[in-house]
């Protein structure tokens, strides 16, 4: 094949792609030190990556606090009951849509993907949720304007159209329903695909801030008091304040919100290996579609 | 030659019959008709809105009750102090956005193909799409932190650079290369798969031919992934108005909002702000028009210039 003797160029990139990992990381590397190292001492120079002195308070501080607390608990109840809800309603509705003996396939299939390319826009969306239909405030705003993602459907849809009809047929004479080859067969095979929507939903609920922003301010996830934090922070620091040393209190806005942002964080890095191995399978699943 | 049409299936008759046959099916899928007619396209008919005048008051009046203005709302809209330079923001960040995006996306996956350390690759491309999975609140409150004045870029180089404190359009610049680090690794993912599907006959007819590797890149892989690229750029052009309020926002301040703001911004400041809901229906409404108009432009042009078209 290919001779593979390393040139110049080679060690070029090598260290080219050194300095992109470099700038990827580096970020995350400075955010983590800040929110492990003494308040005080962080004030002097943000610039670093392994603490100067090490502290845990700011984390203590964070999960201590009872305004910090209910918003984590319900950033995971969240994404937990959106992840079972979206997966299953998905995978239900992806099998219905894969049986081309059904008398409405054709017309629900085009009804469910014109939604794809046209939306009515943030101001009717809002109108609808708050007034109509007043779900402002409630837990289930979370929950219902997002629970199916048609794209996802479409995916699974396709991943179903693979599978060997002889599996249905089989189930079928042996006097199955629908609802049981859905529950029984379909579902259970589809677990490749049901790992990539499962993330896919996951991290769109654990992520999403407009929601609480728009819909629901008095239930706050961990997204919405990062921004709050971030927004406050900008007020309440007052550097004269800082520079005559009035500011004694072993926590600063600074610190807890580099502490915030780890574990906001955090998920996402215990899920990625998961992401990783999905997501890009998944990606390109789409893509050749059709 | 008329090709010989594929025999149908034949063609369900709608019967009583049949419904009962398929009620598991028909039950396993309606609810979610009914949930999807509720939560898309009923804001879809709010669309009306947009001609009409509709403040706190008047919403709870039935649709045909409320007065019919015409368009007035959008005339309000475009004479809105704050719209020339909306829409002047919009466009700068779009398009430097797009250009920015896919020079980042292609030059990454150029350099990574060109890697011969499989693991070395690996290591890289996996680190290089984590940013993508992260929150916007998140990357603004990493950002914040690095870019302020006095923040850790500054202290590492000891400059004054006032990334995130000057009132021009600087702004724009920073936000899409923030946006660039988010995603450079992502998009780059579309092209490297492209670059896979190049035939590796080719690169081996130019070597016979003595074509060393900035030549091949130059005169096979980028040609092979000019397809895609085209194909992206069309879609890119026609969200060119969409871009997108939650990063707008987290990421600006009181000093750059002039220059952050964007229309998806000023629709919500107008219309849930100031509680004026036919503008802001108005300027949504504007603004998904313009986009499928731009679409359409862009496909058109990517025909007539003998590139592959998106439709």
């Amino acid at each position: 094949m290919l001779e593979k003797k390393k040139g110049i160029f080679d060690y070029i990139l090598l260290v080219l792609f050194c300095g992109m990992i470099f700038i990827t990381v580096y970020p995350f590397l400075n955010v983590l030190a800040i929110s492990l190292n003494d308040p005080m001492d962080t004030m002097r120079n943000v610039n670093f990556i392994i603490p100067r002195k090490f502290t845990l308070s700011n984390y203590q501080y964070v999960f201590t606090s009872n305004n910090m607390l209910k918003p984590f608990a319900l950033s995971v109840l969240k994404t937990l009951v959106g992840t079972g809800i979206g997966v299953v309603f998905t995978s239900m509705l992806a099998y219905v849509l894969s049986r081309k003996d059904f008398y409405f396939n054709k017309s629900f299939t085009i009804i469910f993907i014109i939604t794809m390319y046209v939306s009515g826009g943030m101001i009717p969306e809002y109108l609808l949720i708050m007034r109509t239909l007043k779900m402002g405030n409630n837990f289930w705003v979370y929950i219902i304007p997002g629970m199916i993602w048609v794209y996802n459907v479409i995916l699974m849809r396709s991943f179903i159209e693979g599978m060997p009809m002889a599996l249905q047929e089989a189930a079928k004479i042996d006097g199955a329903n629908d609802l049981v080859i859905w529950s029984r067969i379909i579902f259970p095979l589809c677990k490749p695909v049901l790992a990539t929507v499962a993330l896919f939903v996951a991290v769109g609920q654990w992520n999403s801030f407009m929601d609480t922003y728009l819909y629901a301010r008095e239930l706050p996830t961990l997204q919405y008091i990062l921004y709050e934090i971030i927004e406050n922070a900008q007020i309440k620091i007052d550097p004269h304040a800082a520079a005559l040393g009035q500011v004694k209190n072993a926590v600063s806005p600074m610190s807890v919100r580099m502490a915030v942002t780890v574990i906001a964080t955090v998920p996402i890095l215990v899920v990625y290996p998961f992401l990783q191995k999905y997501f890009v399978g998944g990606m390109t699943l789409g893509a050749v579609k059709d | 030659m008329k090709k010989p049409k594929k025999q149908k299936e034949a063609k369900q008759k709608f019967s009583m019959e049949l419904m009962w046959k398929q009620r598991y099916l028909l039950m396993m899928s309606v609810p979610f008709l009914i949930w999807l007619i509720i939560f898309k396209y009923v804001p879809l008919w709010g669309w009306i809105m947009a001609f009409q005048e509709v403040v706190p008051k008047s919403f709870a009046l039935p649709v045909w009750e409320r007065r019919f203005v015409g368009f007035k709302n959008f005339i309000d809209a475009f004479t809105d102090r704050l719209f020339a330079q909306t829409m002047i923001n919009t466009i700068g960040i779009s398009i430097l956005g797009i250009v920015i995006g896919t020079a980042a996306a292609v030059i990454f996956a150029l350099f990574l193909n060109e890697i011969r350390m499989e693991g070395f690759k690996k290591v890289t491309q996996t680190v290089s799409y984590l940013p993508h999975f992260v929150s916007w609140v998140i990357i603004a409150s990493i950002a914040k932190m690095l870019l302020n004045d006095g923040g850790a870029i500054e202290t590492m180089f000891g400059v004054k650079l006032h990334l995130m404190s000057t009132n021009s359009p600087l702004f724009w610049v920073v936000v899409c290369l923030i946006n660039a680090w988010k995603e450079v690794g992502w998009d780059a993912i579309i092209y490297l798969s492209a670059m896979a599907g190049i035939d590796q006959g080719i690169y081996e007819a130019a070597k016979v031919d003595g074509a060393n590797r900035f030549q091949q890149m130059w005169h096979i892989t980028l040609p092979g992934i000019k397809p895609t690229a085209i194909v992206l750029l069309i879609m890119s052009v026609g969200s060119a108005l969409n871009v997108g309020m939650e990063r707008q926002m987290l990421l600006s301040n009181g000093i750059v909002q002039d220059h952050a703001m964007v229309l998806s911004w000023f629709a919500y400041v107008r219309g849930i702000g100031s509680n004026n809901y036919g503008l802001g229906t108005a300027i949504g409404m504007f603004q998904s028009v313009v986009g499928i108009i731009l679409l359409f432009i862009a496909n058109k042009v990517a025909g007539m210039i003998g590139e592959s078209k998106l439709v």
